[in-house]
């Protein structure tokens, strides 16, 4: 094991992360009203135990921030502050900027304090005091280390000349009643010094009516020591104010009466038996001597007869039914990634071991009824449950990536001055993690859209009858083996003659081209294409939606959008559950077995002698729905063979390129359309242009995964941009 | 010595534990006051207690009000582990039944002590 506290730290960096989400949670919950007293409670709970872990750690800008954060949810807690808007706002910037704060102590990033300062002067006028008003609360944060150097149990021998002291020390009913002990104490303060004890036993009851929690004993204490009075203070703090406890330093002519006085030398250990819970526990004990002490418990109780509060422990605070589940313990185990991907590899491997097999026993010919048959049926149902399980490892929900959306529209709202309202909806859809990591980027642009061009402002919004504030909403659900995210606004909608507009201005499409509204929002993806008037803080930052749609199709995703004009816009991404398996068409080219990305497929069709067109030696394009494609011969294009002399006949697959035009793929046949495996190749051979990755067909084979954007991309002589076709065909 | 220590912070638990275990104490963690009853139960009754206060769906009171409920559990000695360091503090502890208190951040060294003064 490496250093405990690094890898505590490092526990408490994930255990922050889940609190910070319980905190977005909470105070999103406080804000659509629909909170009750645990949701505060659990925010405030949020606060504190990163503000307890970071003083531990001697993370000191964390713990002050934390602390008047924390004070602030209090009041709102104990009805001091009213949770209005506002107030939650500020709480949810507070929110970012712990997050922060535990983000930079976890890097070691130096911590800015401007920011941090101006919200903690809005926390300050909202409490009417400030941090220093209140340091004698604060509490004293001392970064805690693990040595156990514990003061020496065999004290040195002492010296003659030490100051003694004469402790008498009678204990009150409750202290027993708290479970202290003071043989304990005794033994507590003889590790202060040399010790003499006397106890006095004469309101002792005979053994039979003796109690455990009734005080009838009074020890007087001589002990020798250097550590002084706060020293055996220190030792009697838990019970002080239940015991009667008076502590006088002799005078040193008295302490040279001491071995006189010497009754019982190092008695401590010998003290009488004190009685134990367990003699209370019998029955037939009674005692008269029941004090009528208002703090002292029933004493040998007969077990029917519990106070009133004393119910069983699940009644005492029964568990809110809205936050409860939620904030129940979960249990997990930690587990390398790198153990998972070798799980994800090794099913894999079965699948493709299950498909072979498959293969193997259809052609050795069984009849279907057969043990065999039966057999094999059942490990398909089962790989396929292994599987989807192992892929589930992988998965996360889209929770953590939500929350930060969260903060996107915040800070750029605040930025153009739009109030915006984000709303989230299936943040436990469960997605694969790396899939969750590469979409923050291309998820927080399209954020960013929405609120910058999606939405009006808020006048705007007022003029045409809208709620001043913009509403943006967050969508993830799974739909037919995938998942589908949203984002739409309530904003404008696409102003289709001004994208147009813009387009043919930026010579993108040829201005007599006649275009549906479907294309004109695909306008939208193309490079370089921007509607802001100005270019704003948000968006127009050089990245457009053309990166958008190449880093959700780099995962294998697609997007597409909807738009009604005054209502809204929406984009929606389609992705696959894990890279690890991928839809795949499986074509075959000169003999040769391909799988081409079913997402990257617009349709398939037979071209027929008039769809063709020869432009140019080797150049062809294929007429569809007026629309003019150059034609890609796969074929020739691998250098399986010669390309054709003639196309008529052939089967071609049409694929959208990134830039938004197709290409026509000639293929030879469709054999079949399934999942594959995935297995890279990038470790093997490097990167092969055209070549996505490699799997292991049913056979045994192994087939090639196309990459067909980049094929046609490769394809230089052969194909044209669709630009200039169209120019041609117009 | 065995300890049941109760906290819903992960980070707290692990450096209870950590204490614990260096000074040679058997620890034995609980998430929660609901927990902590049933890891109660399941545990020959430990020499203390150590809870937090601040917890989900029980808090260190109704903890404390529970185990102090039960008459096997009675004498137990509990420490209350808490970042709240007001004055207060005390009385506070003491109502709940507490025998003793330590602030968090805990220094290991006075929580050993201060388990060796209530639980020998």
């Amino acid at each position: 094991m490496s250093d405990p506290m690094a890898e505590i730290k490092a526990s408490f960096f994930i255990e922050c992360d889940e609190l910070l989400e319980s905190l977005q949670d909470g105070l999103q919950l406080m804000d659509e009203g629909e909170a009750d007293s645990e949701t505060v409670n659990v925010v405030f709970r949020a606060v504190h135990s990163i503000k307890g872990g970071a003083g531990a750690f001697g993370l000191d800008d964390l713990v002050k921030f934390a602390h008047r954060f924390e004070t602030a949810m209090d009041d709102v807690r104990s009805d001091k502050l009213e949770a209005t808007h506002d107030v939650l706002k500020l709480f949810f910037q507070c929110g970012d900027i712990l997050a922060d704060l535990v983000r930079e102590a976890r890097e070691n990033e130096p911590h800015d304090p401007s920011r941090t300062a101006q919200v903690l002067t809005e926390i300050d006028s909202l409490l009417g005091s400030s941090a220093e008003d209140e340091d004698e609360e604060e509490v004293e944060f001392q970064p805690m280390t693990l040595s156990l150097d514990l003061p020496g149990i065999d004290a040195d021998p002492i010296p003659a000349s030490e100051p003694s002291y004469t402790i008498v020390f009678e204990p009150e009913n409750e202290l027993y009643s708290l479970g202290n002990e003071p043989l304990f104490l005794l033994r507590a303060l003889r590790e202060l010094g040399d010790m003499h004890v006397t106890c006095e036993t004469k309101s002792l009851p005979d053994l039979d009516q003796l109690s455990a929690e009734i005080g009838t004993m009074i020890w007087t204490i001589q002990l020798t020591t250097s550590e002084g009075e706060a020293a055996i203070k220190e030792v009697f703090d838990f019970v002080d104010g239940i015991c009667r406890l008076e502590i006088t330093e002799n005078s040193p002519a008295m302490a040279s009466l001491l071995p006189d006085l010497d009754l019982a030398p190092d008695l401590a250990p010998e003290l009488p038996p004190l009685p134990m819970p367990a003699a209370a526990e019998n029955p037939s004990v009674e005692t008269p001597f029941v004090a009528p002490e208002k703090s002292s418990p029933p004493s040998p109780p007969a077990t029917d007869a519990k106070p009133a509060q004393a119910t069983p422990s699940q009644d005492t605070k029964p568990a809110p039914k809205a936050s409860g589940a939620a904030t129940a313990p979960r249990a997990t185990v930690r587990v390398d990634l790198h153990r998972i991907d070798r799980l994800v590899n090794l099913v894999g491997e079965i699948v493709i071991n299950q498909a072979m097999l498959t293969q193997s026993v259809e052609e050795a010919g069984l009849p279907p009824n057969s043990t065999v048959r039966t057999g094999l049926e059942e490990f398909l149902q089962l790989t396929r449950d292994i599987q989807e399980s192992v892929m589930m490892i992988r998965a996360q929900p889209v929770k953590s990536l939500f929350q930060r959306m969260g903060r996107i529209v915040r800070e750029s709202s605040a930025d153009i001055g739009k109030d915006v309202r984000l709303k989230t909806e299936g943040e436990n859809t469960e997605v694969d993690k790396t899939v969750i990591e590469r979409l923050a980027d291309p998820l927080t642009h399209m954020i960013r859209n929405a609120v910058d061009h999606g939405l009006e402002s808020n006048a705007e919004r007022e003029a045409s009858g809208k709620s001043a504030a913009g509403n943006v909403h967050l969508t993830a659900m799974h739909r037919s083996g995938r998942v589908v995210i949203e984002v739409s606004d309530d904003g404008a909608g696409i102003n289709r003659e001004k994208v147009h507009q813009i387009a043919v201005e930026k010579g993108l499409v040829p201005p007599e081209l006649q275009l549906t509204d479907t294309e004109i929002d695909n306008l939208l993806f193309l490079p370089g294409f921007s509607t802001a008037k100005e270019v704003s803080n948000l968006s127009g930052r050089g990245v457009g939606m053309d990166v958008v749609r190449s880093a959700i199709q780099a995962l294998g995703g697609r997007i597409s959008i909807t738009s009604e004009r005054g209502k809204g816009t929406t984009f929606s991404i389609s992705l696959p559950l894990t890279l690890a398996v991928l839809d795949g068409m499986i074509i075959s080219v000169a003999k040769e077995t391909l799988v081409v990305p079913l997402n990257s497929i617009l349709e398939t069709l037979t071209l027929t002698p008039s769809d063709l067109l020869e432009f140019g030696p080797e150049t062809h394009v294929v007429n569809i729905r007026n629309t003019f494609v150059p034609l890609l011969d796969l074929g020739a294009e691998l250098g399986y063979r010669e390309p054709l002399s003639d196309y008529s006949g052939t089967v071609v697959l049409l694929i959208m390129q990134e830039d938004g035009s197709r290409a026509a793929v000639v293929v030879d046949a469709i054999e079949d359309q399934r999942q594959v495996v995935i297995k890279g190749l990038q470790d093997s051979y490097g990167r092969v242009p055209g070549i996505a990755a490699a799997t292991i067909l049913g056979d045994g084979k192994i087939a090639l995964i196309l990459d067909p954007v980049d094929l046609i991309t490769q394809s230089s002589g052969r194909t044209r941009p669709m630009s200039n076709l169209e120019k041609i065909a117009g | 010595m065995q300890v049941l220590a109760v906290d819903d912070s992960r980070t707290m638990r692990d450096m209870v534990r950590l204490t614990l275990t260096g000074a040679g104490i058997d620890a034995h963690l609980a998430e929660d006051g609901v927990h902590g009853l049933e890891v109660l139960d399941e545990m020959t009754p430990p020499d203390a207690i150590i809870t937090d206060i601040n917890m989900p769906r029980m808090d260190g009171f109704g903890f404390i009000d529970a185990v102090r409920s039960q008459e096997k559990y009675r004498g137990i000695p509990i420490l209350v582990l808490t970042t709240e360091s007001a004055d207060d503090m005390k009385t506070r502890a003491r109502q709940a039944g507490a025998t003793g208190w330590i602030v968090k951040p805990f220094d290991p060294q006075k929580l050993v002590k201060a388990l060796k003064m209530v639980a020998g």
